[in-house]
C-alpha cells in the first residue's frame, strides 16, 4: 500500500502530506504558548506583588543563548539546502553544528538554573519564578525534543538518504521549521523575561 | 510506506496495527467499554441518593468527578472522532489509509495509557480524582493524589487527541480521491475537519492549565492559589499571587469548543443516516458546511459563558452573551436543515434511522434549554442546578449517544458485513428513548427548584428541594430501565457477530451514495480499502435524481 503524496506535492494543495502535518502541529503549538503567554500577562498585571525577576536572572547568559539559538536556526537552513544541492558532507557539517549550538543552549540553561537554585530560588518560591522555570522548561523540553530526532537523522535515519533521498530531504525540512518555531518561542521568552 | 508486503504476525496485525480501520475498531471497542464504566458509575450514584450512605461522600465525589472525565474525554470523544473518524473518513475520501498510520496507532495507544492511568486513580489513597470533571483550584490543588493522577492522564489524551487531529485533517485535506471536491465531500467528513481544528487548536490551553496544576501541586507554585489562603484552619505555606479565575479561562477556552466536537459528528452521522434513509439530498447542503465552518470559528469566542458567576463584569458578561446567542444561530440552522430534508422523503423508518429522527427532538430539547444558561440575568440562579445537568445531558446522552447508536446499526454491516438484526434494533431504541426521557426530564424541575448538583445526598438535606426530591426515586428507577434497555444491543452485536457469515454479502445493504460504501466492499479490504483508485463524479447526496435509471447514484459512477 503506498499513502499517495508522501513525498510528491499535491498539485491543488501544493504540499506533501508531512508538511501540511508540521504546520498544523505548530498551529497546536502557538495556541500552547499563546495560552502560556496569556497567563503570564494576566498573572503579572493581576499581582501587585509580582517579584522582579529581571534582578536574579542572568541577561549576558541568556543573550549568548538567543545567538546560540539563531546561529542554530541559521545552520539549520543551510543543512536542508546542502542537501537539496545533493551534497551530504555539507549537510552533516551544518547539521552539526546545529546539534552543538543546541547542546550549548542545554548546558548554559544548566547553568542558569543550577545558579538558581544555589541561590534558594525555586519555582515555589513565587509566581514569577514558577512562569520563568515553568516557561523556560517546556522550552527546553521542545529543544530536547529537537535533538533527540536531530541525533536520529544525523544517525540511524540518514540511511534513508541512498534509498529516498527525496524523502529524507523532505525531513529536514520538516524538523527544520519545528526548530525555527522553537528558536522563535525563545525570541519571545527572552524579552518577556529577562528585559520587560 | 515502502510498497513491499510482508507476513503480518498477530501482535501487527490485532494488537499495534496500522490499519486506520482496526484502530478504529479498537478506539471504539476500548471507548464503548469506558462509556459502560461511566454508565456504572452513574448507576452507583443515582443508587446513592436515594439510599444515603451506600458509598461515603468521598467516594461520590470522585466518582462524580470521573465520571464526567470517563463519558467526556475516555468515552464519547474517542468514539466518535478516534472510531468513527478514523474508521470512516479515509473510505468516504477514497484514501487507501490515513495520512499517518504511525502516528495513528501512537494516537490510540496514547488515549489507551491515558485511558489507564486515570483508572489507576481508584486504587490510590483518597480514590481517584474527587474536584469535579472541571477540577477548579484552590480545591483541585489541595486534592488528594488522585488529582496529580487525573492530570497526567489528561496530558497523555491531549497528546493522543494532538496526534489524531493532525491525523484527520491532513487526511481529509491530502487524500481526497480525484475528482471529491470540497464541496461534493459527505457532511460527515465536514464535520470530522471542523472537529478536529477544534481539538488542535482548544486542548493546548488545557495542556498549559494542566502543567500548571501539576507544578502547583508537585512543585508547590502557586499558580492558582491566591495570596493568604486558609485551608482546614490554617495558612498555606505556599507563595501565593496566583489566580484560581485563570485556571477556569484555560479549561473552558478548551471545554466549550469540546461540547461542539461532542456534537458536530454526532451531526456529521446523523446527515449521512438521514440523507439514505430519506432517499432525496440533504436539504441545504451548502448551507450546513458554512453553518459549521461558522460554528467552529464562534466556538472559540464563548467560553467565559460557564463564568457569569465569577463577577467578571458586565462588559465581558455582555460580550459572551451575545457570542453565546450568535452561536445559537448556525446549530438551529442545522437543525433545520435536518427538518427540512425530511420533507417530501421517503422515509425509510428502520433502527439507524428511528435513532437519527430522534436525535432532532432531543437535542433540541437540550440546545434550546441552554439559552436561558447563556444570558447572565438567567444563568446566575440556574448555575449549578440540576437545571444544567439535565441541558447538557440533553444534547450528549440522548442527542450525541443517540447519534452514536445510529452509526453503529447503520455501518456495522459495512465494518463486519452483517447487519444487525432489526427487532431488537427497535427494541433497543424504544426502551432507550422511554427511558433516556424520563431520566433526564426530571432534572430540570429539580433544577428549577433550586436543586444543586453534586451533592452526595441528592439533595435530602436541604429544606427548599423537599418539593423535588421525589423525583430522585424515580430518576433511579429510570436508570435502571436504562440499564436494562441496553441488553438488546449487547445481545444483539454479540449475536451478530457469531452468527454464520454469508457468503457474499451485499456491499451496499442501504443503497448509499458514499464510496465507502460504493467503491469499497463490506467489510472492506485489509491494507489499502480499494482495490484500486476511485474517481468521483458528483456531489455526496443524489439521491432520487430525475431520470436516473435507480434511485441512488453511486459517487464514483459516470454520467
Amino acid at each position: 500500500m503506498q499513502i499517495p503524496y508522501n513525498e510528491e506535492l499535491r498539485p491543488d494543495t501544493g504540499l506533501y502530506n508531512a508538511k501540511l502535518g508540521i504546520w498544523l502541529f505548530l498551529a497546536s503549538e502557538v495556541m500552547l504558548f499563546g495560552a502560556l503567554f496569556s497567563a503570564y500577562i494576566m498573572l503579572r498585571t493581576s499581582n501587585p506583588y509580582w517579584f522582579d525577576i529581571k534582578t536574579v536572572l542572568n541577561i549576558p547568559l541568556a543573550t549568548l543563548n538567543t545567538v546560540l539559538l539563531i546561529t542554530s536556526s541559521v545552520t539549520m537552513v543551510m543543512s536542508w539546502v546542502s542537501l537539496k544541492l545533493k551534497d551530504l558532507n555539507k549537510f552533516k557539517l551544518y547539521l552539526g553544528i546545529t546539534l552543538i549550538c543546541s547542546f550549548g543552549f542545554l548546558i548554559v540553561k544548566y547553568f542558569e538554573y543550577a545558579s538558581k537554585f544555589e541561590h534558594g530560588l525555586y519555582p515555589s518560591s513565587s509566581t514569577s519564578l514558577a512562569c520563568y522555570f515553568t516557561m523556560t522548561g517546556l522550552h527546553v523540553l521542545h529543544v530536547l525534543g529537537g535533538v533527540a530526532v536531530f541525533l536520529y537523522l544525523i544517525g540511524p535515519g540518514i540511511k534513508m538518504w541512498d534509498s529516498e533521498p527525496e524523502r529524507f530531504t523532505n525531513r529536514i525540512e520538516v524538523i527544520g521549521l519545528y526548530w525555527h518555531f522553537v528558536d522563535l518561542v525563545w525570541i519571545f521568552l527572552f524579552p518577556a523575561l529577562y528585559l520587560l | 510506506m515502502s510498497g513491499e508486503h510482508h507476513q503480518e504476525s498477530f501482535w501487527t496485525k490485532y494488537v499495534f496495527s496500522q490499519d486506520h480501520k482496526w484502530i478504529g475498531i479498537q478506539y471504539g471497542v476500548t471507548a464503548l467499554f469506558f462509556m459502560l464504566l461511566g454508565f456504572v458509575l452513574m448507576i452507583v450514584m443515582r443508587y446513592q441518593h436515594v439510599h444515603s450512605g451506600t458509598i461515603s461522600p468521598d467516594t461520590y465525589n470522585s466518582f462524580g468527578a470521573m465520571h464526567g472525565t470517563i463519558m467526556v474525554f475516555l468515552g464519547i470523544v474517542p468514539v466518535i472522532v478516534g472510531a468513527y473518524g478514523n474508521y470512516l473518513v479515509p473510505l468516504q475520501v477514497g484514501a487507501p489509509d490515513m495520512a499517518f498510520p504511525k502516528l495513528n496507532m501512537a494516537s490510540y495507544w496514547t488515549y489507551f495509557l491515558g485511558g489507564v492511568t486515570m483508572l489507576y486513580g481508584f486504587t490510590l489513597p483518597g480514590g481517584a480524582a474527587n474536584s469535579g470533571w472541571t477540577s477548579y483550584p484552590p480545591l483541585a490543588d489541595i486534592a488528594t493524589t488522585g488529582q496529580t493522577v487525573w492530570l497526567l492522564g489528561m496530558i497523555f489524551l491531549i497528546t493522543s487527541s494532538l496526534l489524531g487531529s493532525v491525523n484527520i485533517i491532513v487526511t481529509i485535506v491530502q487524500l481526497r480521491a480525484p475528482g471529491l471536491t470540497w464541496m461534493r465531500l459527505p457532511f460527515f467528513v465536514w464535520a470530522q475537519l471542523i472537529t478536529s481544528f477544534l481539538l488542535l487548536l482548544a486542548f493546548p490551553p488545557l495542556e498549559v492549565a494542566g502543567i500548571f496544576q501539576l507544578m502547583d501541586r508537585v512543585a508547590g507554585t502557586s499558580f492558582f492559589l491566591p495570596t493568604g489562603l486558609v485551608v482546614g484552619g490554617e495558612m498555606m505555606s505556599n507563595s501565593g499571587g496566583g489566580s484560581p479565575l485563570l485556571w477556569q479561562h484555560l479549561f473552558w477556552f478548551l471545554a466549550h469548543p469540546e461540547v461542539y466536537v461532542l456534537i458536530l459528528p454526532a451531526m456529521g452521522i446523523i446527515a449521512e443516516v438521514i440523507s439514505t434513509n430519506i432517499r432525496k439530498p440533504l436539504w441545504g447542503y451548502s448551507l450546513m458546511v458554512k453553518s459549521v465552518i461558522f460554528l467552529g470559528f464562534m466556538s472559540f469566542l464563548v467560553w467565559a459563558h460557564h463564568m457569569f458567576l465569577t463577577g467578571m463584569g458586565q462588559g465581558m458578561s455582555n460580550f459572551f452573551a451575545i457570542t453565546t446567542m450568535i452561536i445559537s444561530v448556525p446549530s438551529v440552522i442545522l437543525l433545520t436543515c435536518f427538518i427540512l430534508s425530511l420533507y417530501g422523503g421517503s422515509i425509510r423508518y428502520n433502527t439507524p434511522m428511528l435513532f437519527a429522527l430522534s436525535f432532532i427532538p432531543m437535542f433540541g430539547i437540550g440546545g434550546l434549554t441552554g439559552l436561558p444558561l447563556g444570558l447572565p440575568l438567567s444563568d446566575i440562579p440556574l448555575h449549578d442546578t440540576y437545571y444544567v445537568i439535565g441541558h447538557f445531558h440533553y444534547v450528549v446522552a440522548p442527542g450525541t449517544i443517540f447519534a452514536i447508536f445510529s452509526g453503529i446499526y447503520f455501518w456495522f454491516p459495512k465494518i463486519t458485513g452483517k447487519p444487525l438484526n432489526e427487532i431488537l434494533g427497535k427494541v433497543h431504541f424504544i426502551f432507550s428513548f422511554i427511558f433516556m426521557n424520563l431520566f433526564f426530564m426530571p432534572m430540570f424541575f429539580q433544577g428549577l427548584a433550586g436543586m444543586s448538583r453534586r451533592l452526595a445526598d441528592g439533595g435530602q438535606s436541604y429544606a427548599h428541594t423537599q418539593n423535588v426530591i421525589q423525583y430522585n426515586d424515580f430518576m433511579m428507577y429510570a436508570s435502571w430501565g436504562l440499564a436494562i434497555a441496553q441488553l438488546p444491543f449487547i445481545i444483539n452485536i454479540i449475536m451478530t457477530l457469531i452468527k454464520k457469515t454469508e457468503k457474499s454479502p451485499d456491499p451496499n445493504p442501504w443503497e448509499c451514495t458514499t464510496l465507502e460504501w460504493v467503491a469499497a466492499p463490506s467489510p472492506p479490504i485489509g491494507h489499502g480499502n480499494f482495490e484500486e483508485v476511485p474517481n468521483v463524479y458528483r456531489g455526496a447526496y443524489d439521491y432520487s435524481v430525475p431520470d436516473a435509471k435507480k434511485d441512488f447514484l453511486p459517487q464514483n459512477e459516470e454520467d
